[in-house]
């Protein structure tokens, strides 16, 4: 008898679920014990479909082939000056921000897709999970050596996971990712895998990636490019995920449901970052957030949703707060960096008329009315010799941890903020998808490390401004304060020098 | 004559993150390894203690017993960051690949010696399992473990074990002409067959171990240190006698990566050992543990292959791993009288 061919599928089993086996000298739940305490009930580990059949040998041929191709771009771009390629310095905040916000987290997510790949009792979504974690280990890793070239001559980048760890703005990311991997192994899936890496991955890592190919960045768009396909895959196993919880038990609906609704709104938050980043960063702009959010969340996730409908699921909670606050968002979230520029690793600066202009057109319902005049008496201010900076502390939302600058829906010259009580302790939260995620656990929250509470609890390096800055590792005068008259803005202009007509910064 | 291609000299500002230059002592350029793993993991204030484990921070030096006062003395002789890694596994890949291609297009295994082969499928093949616990225990110490520089590296290993598994995987195929037959067969002898049983209840022992760094002695040095070199040692030569070369070809990059990975686990143990005496003890402890279960679980297998010089080559393997450990400083030389 001539042996039947394996299919694909087969030898794909053979080579990954084919290796495991129900353990006997242990109880299965001594060796994966994280695997029931969040309620989801698996009852079939084997209906996981794989969706990528990647091997290891693929894996590492296709793999190594994209970094070769990748590292010579790398070495080009260091070799030819490439800085010079760029826009405008302005740019270069963007890259700041990625790789102070969103680097470090690529490494944390490393190491919890590994602790997926160890605690999750399915070995089909235990290969998948590993394969995530070397991939997100290589998007920290490339984007180290790709911005490594632009530390050299630029400021705010040197020491960023010193300031990962410490930066006001930047417990924003941290406490985001720090909230996902301290939960369970179902609901980092739902959060990270799902609502981060499929429903917003299109508002959050493209972004910068478009930002980069408008902007001359040869080094990062060369990145996004190749990191594109492993994205491809994570938001498969993402969407995959989401629906083996939901078929495997009715019961994990409501579980599941509770967790888009948090993670689109944790998501949506951080979120308020990239959209300033879009809107008032890029010297050369690819969509307004407005647009971005319309595209990719009203429209792409509306279907989303509409497809999920049939498994119990409905729109997350809060989605038509997101939808009000389209036209604020990111003009309040530059305000608050306009105003702590001194204490931010990054620059901001005066918006000239043509960028004004593009804003009137992108937000002709809000911008003109509410924030060009803000604009404009800043701009005098500056003019006279006052650059406005607060001195003041803001208040952090407890959750987000975004200074508590959004204002109500529907009323922009009211900031929104609600109050809870835990333990006899009241806690401030900037909105009701803040307050409705703080209630539902807030033994978790009341934990969050709150940079302000920090330094006034004096945790900081001290009760001054300048030694908190020491303490974060800001070099004073050139990581911090405005654009205008900074040492990059300087550098840039001399590099300009007989190549282009540099273009005048409105505050000086 | 040269030809003299002018280039605008820009004078960079900085030569790497501050973060290294500290390191360093001083602001000088850094490899791609050293920026890609030098303090890349958060340290401090995080904001929520983990669910599952509110005992600890998400990322904590007390998962282990062993204590160092720098987690970035564990360079990696490779210097493999993803980059590196994944082309140098392409390579190794592609060698196994070229050997089983020979193999394959000449009909070779129907040369070696039946009894042999079949001793041979009966040894490989449930190794395959072993190595998909090796990648658990290796995600976990990437997990878990402190710094970048050991998680990215475990990773890695994680990587390669999964690798390892799916190439012994093919080979299985292959001695079941292209069914899942002798794999299938292997599996019950590894649920099944007494032979195996004490190994099998060492590794899912294994699976219920929480410090990490204990696991890196358990898995990467003590049963890496009894299985590879009788694999690719003892077992191996047995088989020339019986014509089992062309099986040699396939199985020789199991010997070449466990050189390689050696390199690694080498500089860490090493590193370990050096810190303190208190850390030395309790490398020992484990070591002399899980090396005496090692022992009692290869032994049946060791005469399984080699039959009475079976126990003969599980003693040398021993002896080789205690001076191994004994070169790293992580062992006293006396312990090899007892």
């Amino acid at each position: 008898m001539t042996p039947r061919k394996m299919s694909l599928k087969q030898k794909y089993g053979a080579y990954t679920r084919g290796l495991d086996w129900k353990p006997t000298y242990q109880r299965e739940d001594d060796v994966f014990p994280f695997a029931k305490y969040e309620g989801i009930k698996i009852h079939d580990w084997d209906a996981w479909e794989d969706p990528f059949k990647l091997t290891m040998d693929a894996y590492w041929k296709f793999q190594a082939e994209k970094e070769r191709k990748l590292y010579a771009v790398i070495d080009s771009m260091a070799q030819n000056n490439g800085q010079l390629g760029i826009t405008d310095a302005r740019y270069l905040n963007a890259v700041k921000l990625f790789i102070q916000g969103v680097t470090p987290l690529e490494y944390q997510a490393h190491r919890h897709f590994a602790h997926l790949a160890r605690h999750l009792p399915g070995a089909g979504l235990r290969v998948a999970a590993q394969m995530q974690s070397i991939d997100e280990l290589r998007h920290c890793q490339t984007q180290i050596h790709t911005i490594s070239h632009y530390n050299k001559y630029f400021d705010g980048i040197h020491d960023f996971t010193h300031m990962h760890d410490r930066l006001w703005y930047l417990s924003v990311p941290k406490s985001f990712f720090d909230d996902a991997t301290s939960a369970g192994p179902f609901e980092f899936l739902t959060s990270i895998s799902f609502a981060f890496e499929y429903v917003l991955t299109n508002l959050l890592f493209v972004p910068f990636m478009s930002g980069a190919a408008y902007n001359g960045d040869m080094a990062t768009v060369t990145f996004g490019f190749s990191a594109q396909s492993d994205e491809s895959r994570h938001m498969t196993l993402g969407l995959e995920a989401v629906r083996f919880l939901l078929e495997q038990d009715e019961a994990n609906v409501p579980i599941v449901q509770g967790w888009i609704d948090k993670w689109f709104w944790r998501g949506y938050r951080l979120l308020s970052l990239v959209g300033m980043m879009m809107d008032y960063m890029l010297p050369k702009k690819v969509m307004s957030w407005g647009e971005a959010w319309e595209t990719y969340y009203e429209q792409a996730g509306g279907a989303l949703f509409a497809d999920l409908a049939r498994y119990g699921i409905r729109e997350p909670k809060y989605a038509d707060v997101a939808k009000a606050e389209k036209g604020h968002m990111t003009h309040q979230a530059w305000g608050i960096f306009y105003n702590y520029t001194h204490a931010a690793a990054m620059h901001t600066w005066d918006i000239d008329e043509a960028h004004m202009a593009w804003l009137r057109e992108k937000y002709p319902d809000t911008f003109a009315q509410h924030y060009e005049p803000r604009y404009r008496k800043w701009r005098e201010q500056a003019e006279e010799g006052k650059r406005f900076y607060n001195n003041g502390l803001p208040q952090l939302c407890q959750v987000c941890q975004i200074p508590m600058a959004f204002t109500e829906v529907g009323d922009p010259n009211t900031i929104s903020f609600r109050v809870s009580e835990h333990g006899g302790d009241r806690f401030h939260t900037c909105s009701d998808g803040c307050k409705d995620i703080f209630d539902h656990e807030p033994e978790k929250y009341a934990q969050a490390w709150l940079p302000v509470h920090q330094i006034f609890q004096g945790a900081c390096g001290g009760a001054t401004l300048p030694e908190v800055l020491d303490w974060y590792h800001i070099n004073q005068g050139a990581d911090n304060m405005d654009y205008a008259g900074s040492p990059e803005e300087e550098q840039w202009n001399r590099w300009m020098e007989g190549r282009r007509p540099v273009v005048p910064v409105a505050a000086e | 004559m040269n030809i003299d291609l002018k280039a605008e000299a820009i004078t960079p500002r900085r030569h790497t993150f501050s973060h290294i230059a500290r390191r360093f002592g001083v602001d000088k350029p850094a490899s791609r390894y050293e920026e890609a793993t030098f303090d890349v993991q958060p340290m401090v204030n995080f904001h929520y203690r983990p669910t599952y484990s509110p005992q600890f921070e998400l990322y904590d030096a007390r998962r282990t017993r062993i204590v160092m006062n720098d987690w970035y003395v564990f360079r990696d002789p490779r210097q493999f960051y993803y980059a590196s890694y994944n082309i140098s596994r392409a390579a190794m890949q592609q060698s196994f690949d070229d050997a089983v291609n020979f193999v394959e297009k000449r009909d070779l295994i129907a040369s070696v010696d039946p009894a042999w082969r079949d001793l041979f499928a009966a040894w490989l093949l449930p190794l395959r399992h072993v190595e998909w616990a090796a990648n658990m225990n290796c995600q976990l110490i990437a997990d878990w473990g402190f710094g970048t520089q050991i998680t990215s590296a475990a990773a890695f290993c994680g990587a390669d074990r999964l690798g390892i598994a799916q190439v012994i995987s093919r080979i299985g195929l292959l001695l079941g002409q292209g069914t899942e037959s002798a794999l299938k067969d292997a599996k019950t002898q590894w649920l099944e067959a007494d032979v195996w049983q004490p190994l099998r209840r060492l590794v899912e022992d294994q699976l219920v171990v929480h410090d990490w760094f204990e696991l890196y002695v358990a898995q990467l040095i003590v049963l890496d240190g009894y299985i590879y070199p009788l694999a690719t040692g003892a077992f191996d030569r047995a088989g020339a006698a019986h014509n089992g070369a062309p099986l040699s070809m396939m199985t020789g990059f199991l010997g070449d990566w466990y050189a390689d990975n050696s390199r690694w686990t080498d500089a860490v143990i090493k590193a370990a050992a050096a810190e303190s005496d208190a850390n030395r003890i309790i490398l020992g402890e484990w070591f002399e543990r899980w090396s005496a279960r090692a022992e009692e679980a290869v032994r049946p297998i060791g005469a399984m292959v080699l039959g009475a010089e079976g126990d003969a080559a599980v003693d040398a393997a021993g002896a080789r791993l205690r001076e191994r450990m004994i070169a790293l400083n992580a062992l006293e030389a006396r312990e090899m009288a007892a």
